[in-house]
């Protein structure tokens, strides 16, 4: 898949130093649960999800950033990525919000966890 | 393939002059074991502690927790491809050392949660708090990058172990188990009328602090493969993950896989065990697709009746496993699946964030949002700098007494998805 095939939505400001020159990236500076309702916007335009929209454990709430890839074609509403995009937004409520806890530090070891797990799907995406 | 496991039990551990195994007392030389961590130019220093069941010790942040064993006859060595040379493993003769663990611990990043209490209500939740542990603080040389800060713990952690491991190779076991395994053709002609059940184990694999290695390979490069249960007892899977304590799988848990245990106990008796199944919980959607296609298709090939898959982590693993229930739902392979829950504190919430009618057969681990009061606790090995962030930020969490409130998910164990927790109904 080529880079010009996937858009990234972000709220990570690392993810938008690292990849604003090479890819399609949209940058928002709002919160976890605002980021995901931005792409489930862009789900009910007809874009597909390409990442999925939580992270493998460090919970949403906790963490306050969050980098989703979509396909940049439109088609048919993508009812798979709206389930998944759903279910992400409700999982948002179950945590307690702890994202205005911590110091500046720790901030940017949020910001680059979540540009690991992005990264890792970079490279799923762009191997073919 | 046939592994014969040795159980050496060890009833104490001692920091003595040389390392050495005496009458069931392991003494360890510190000069040595910290001789072992610093080959690692990554790591400026180590100490070494020991923590005991009952004593009032708090150990945080916990990275892992490794059994230390050794490879006395047959092919290959523990941690293949990590340790010891790339060679197949699960077969010949392997000793453990029981009753006790290597517990590394190190702040990698600042959120890490991982507490494992020795005494009080948080030792009920987790199982670490049974074992006799040797406990390794790593600090790191200055200026370090976190992803080779975790790599150097991670293989600090196996290199102590090994060295532990090495030091029961001339006992003789207290216990001896022999676990055994069919070829395809052998178990359909030795257990014709029992049921062909096999274990599909997802393993986190989603970049830094959410990974796992398959004979050192990392597992989001691996498509779905099969291995023999018994090749995990030789340390074939390993743990690099960092976060989600309550439900991640130490190497320990790789190691003592419950799952892989039970369905050997009942291996020949009421079920065929024909084979282990590993496959993957990546971000990439189309990843996660190639993964759950590929297991479903594997359980066909291979004429199962059932399975049990286990989940590792929380979020968007719940995706991967209900893709591999349903898949291998729909080629008439029946399916229980092994998961955690985030209820939410009144446990009234939906517990995971994907679900489908073919995952009928459900066992959870337990609530990780389950609220607990941990006790002041005497002594901490490792550091609090993270639980009293948390603590200090908010009035609820410390309270008056040096108490903290906090929620099961950040105990070591508490709602392990293999079941090597201690959460149950009975």
């Amino acid at each position: 898949m080529s880079q010009n095939d996937y858009i990234i939505l972000t709220n990570n400001p690392l993810v938008f130093e690292k990849l604003a020159d090479t890819h399609n990236v949209v940058y928002k500076d709002i919160s976890y649960e605002e980021l995901l309702k931005e792409v489930r916007d862009r789900i009910h335009e007809g874009h597909s999800l390409l990442s999925h929209p939580l992270s493998g454990s460090v919970k949403p709430k906790e963490t306050p950033y969050k980098s989703v890839m979509i396909s940049k074609r439109k088609g048919e509403v993508d009812q798979r990525s709206l389930s998944l995009i759903e279910n992400a937004i409700q999982a948002c409520g179950k945590f307690e919000d702890k994202t205005g806890k911590f110091e500046q530090k720790v901030y940017e070891d949020f910001q680059l966890i979540d540009w690991t797990l992005l990264d890792s799907g970079l490279a799923s995406a762009d191997a073919w | 393939m046939r592994l014969e496991m040795g159980h050496i039990y060890i009833k104490d551990i001692q920091f003595a002059s040389e390392s050495k195994i005496e009458d069931g007392i392991l003494y360890v030389s510190e000069e040595a074991v910290k001789a072992v961590a610093l080959e690692d130019e990554h790591i400026k220093s180590v100490s070494f502690d020991i923590a005991k069941p009952g004593e009032s010790v708090r150990i945080t942040p916990v990275k892992d927790v490794i059994e230390p064993r050794v490879k006395v006859e047959g092919r290959g060595g523990i941690f293949p491809g990590v340790i010891s040379k790339v060679d197949t493993v699960g077969e010949g003769k392997t000793y453990a050392l029981k009753g006790m663990a290597v517990v590394t611990a190190g702040k990698i990043v600042g959120f890490q949660e991982g507490i494992i209490d020795m005494t009080g209500p948080g030792a009920d939740y987790t199982p670490f708090s049974q074992t006799l542990n040797l406990v390794m603080v790593c600090e790191p040389i200055d200026g370090i990058k976190q992803h080779d800060y975790e790599k150097a713990v991670r293989f600090a952690g196996f290199r102590v172990a090994a060295y532990i491991g090495e030091l029961a190779r001339e006992l003789t076991p207290d216990e001896t188990k022999v676990y055994e395994t069919c070829t395809i053709k052998e178990g359909l002609e030795k257990y014709p009328n029992l049921p062909r059940v096999a274990y599909v184990q997802m393993l986190q694999s989603q970049g830094l602090l959410h990974d796992t290695y398959v004979y050192g390979v990392d597992a989001k490069k691996i498509v779905p493969t099969i291995l023999s249960p018994t090749e995990i007892m030789d340390g074939a899977i390993v743990s690099g993950n960092c976060v989600s304590a309550c439900d991640k799988n130490p190497t320990y848990v790789h190691e003592n896989n419950p799952v892989v245990h039970d369905l050997f106990e009942q291996h020949g008796k009421t079920i065929n065990f024909v084979c282990q199944i590993i496959t993957n919980e990546n971000v990439y959607l189309a990843d996660k697709q190639r993964s759950s296609d590929w297991t479903a298709k594997l359980c066909k090939m291979l004429d199962l009746d059932g399975v049990i898959v286990s989940q590792e982590g929380f979020g968007n693993p719940d995706t991967d496993l209900i893709m591999n229930c349903k898949k291998i739902e729909a080629e008439g392979v029946k399916t229980v699946i092994i998961t955690d829950e985030y209820a939410g504190r009144d446990g009234k919430s939906q517990s995971l964030a994907d679900a489908d009618a073919a995952a009928d057969a459900v066992v959870t681990g337990g609530n990780a949002n389950q609220v607990i009061i941990l006790p002041k606790l005497d002594k901490v090995i490792g550091t609090l700098d993270y639980v009293n962030k948390i603590a200090g930020a908010s009035e609820e969490t410390l309270r008056e007494d040096g108490s903290l409130e906090v929620e099961l998910q950040v105990l070591t164990g508490a709602t392990n998805e293999t079941g090597f927790n201690k959460l149950s109904a009975r």
